[in-house]
């Protein structure tokens, strides 16, 4: 694809994306009706399972490139993995700190070591270590084959996140959709959120693979030069 | 606090944390636009004083 119409979709994922932003303000707001017990605070649930789930999503992208990193060696994968980890870290972030707002006022403290906010944690500085990892590797292979391995080994506590609220007793919320805790007129407000959400993590990810794609650009010139 | 106050903290923790990363995207993006241009004009430089 030439960068010219790399850059019309960048555009046009953008346009989607401010349009998008603003039906999820207007349904998690405005169209979604007031919760019985939490009131107005349930609204934060809005936005914080879509960015889980796109944290999810990415720290899943991660795993699936280091994976090819593997098999093809190819510099393309590495891109896109670290492309993915950061975006995935900085979704765990807000998570973390928007469920530690909601926590207060519901559990009454900003943090409890529940099993799934721990294994949340956890992963969100196994990524977070991926990171730091990778400046301190200069050869890009070898960065390219250590940080596959680090990433396809920190995914495993992605299903341990994932499946904590099922398989232990947790206090945080038990999965609504599943449970049918979610009430339909609920529903439509949640699906936007999380296909705008969704949307985002795309144009984030060609951002940051673009980025990431021109400082090696930089660093193979850099070498030509010196 | 009320209730609402919480909400709004959580949003705008939202937008604070999102406007930074996208704001670092674009100044390391414009960064490595410019120092790729800077060897580019420096590579050019030095092929036509050897010429």
């Amino acid at each position: 694809m030439s960068e010219r119409s790399q850059s019309r979709l960048d555009t046009v994922l953008g346009v989607v994306l401010a349009f998008g932003m603003v039906a999820a303000l207007y349904m998690a707001f405005i169209e979604a009706p007031r919760e019985k017990t939490m009131g107005d605070l349930q609204r934060i649930f809005y936005f914080h399972v879509p960015i889980a789930i796109a944290g999810m999503t990415s720290f899943a992208v991660n795993f699936a490139a280091s994976l090819m990193v593997l098999i093809r060696k190819n510099r393309w994968w590495d891109h896109l993995a670290l492309a993915a980890a950061e975006i995935g870290v900085v979704f765990f972030v807000i998570v973390l700190v928007t469920g530690s707002i909601w926590a207060k006022p519901e559990w009454l403290v900003w943090w409890t070591w529940s099993p799934r906010l721990t294994a949340s944690l956890i992963l969100c500085l196994l990524y977070a270590a991926y990171l730091l990892i990778r400046n301190y590797i200069e050869d890009p292979e070898r960065r390219a084959l250590v940080c596959a391995v680090f990433g396809i080994i920190a995914f495993l506590d992605a299903p341990l996140v994932w499946f904590s609220i099922r398989w232990w007793r947790d206090i945080h919320p038990s999965p609504m959709l599943e449970t049918g805790g979610l009430s339909p007129s609920m529903r439509p407000a949640f699906y936007v959120c999380l296909a705008v959400f969704q949307v985002f993590l795309v144009y984030m990810l060609r951002r940051r693979f673009f980025l990431e794609s021109m400082r090696d650009e930089l660093e193979t010139f850099e070498r030509q030069i010196g | 606090m009320d209730k609402m106050h919480y909400l709004f903290a959580a949003f705008l923790a939202i937008w604070i944390i999102l406007s930074i990363y996208l704001f670092s995207l674009h100044s390391r993006e414009k960064k490595i636009r410019k120092e790729i241009e800077r060897l580019k004009s420096s590579r050019q430089s030095a092929v036509g004083n050897r010429q």
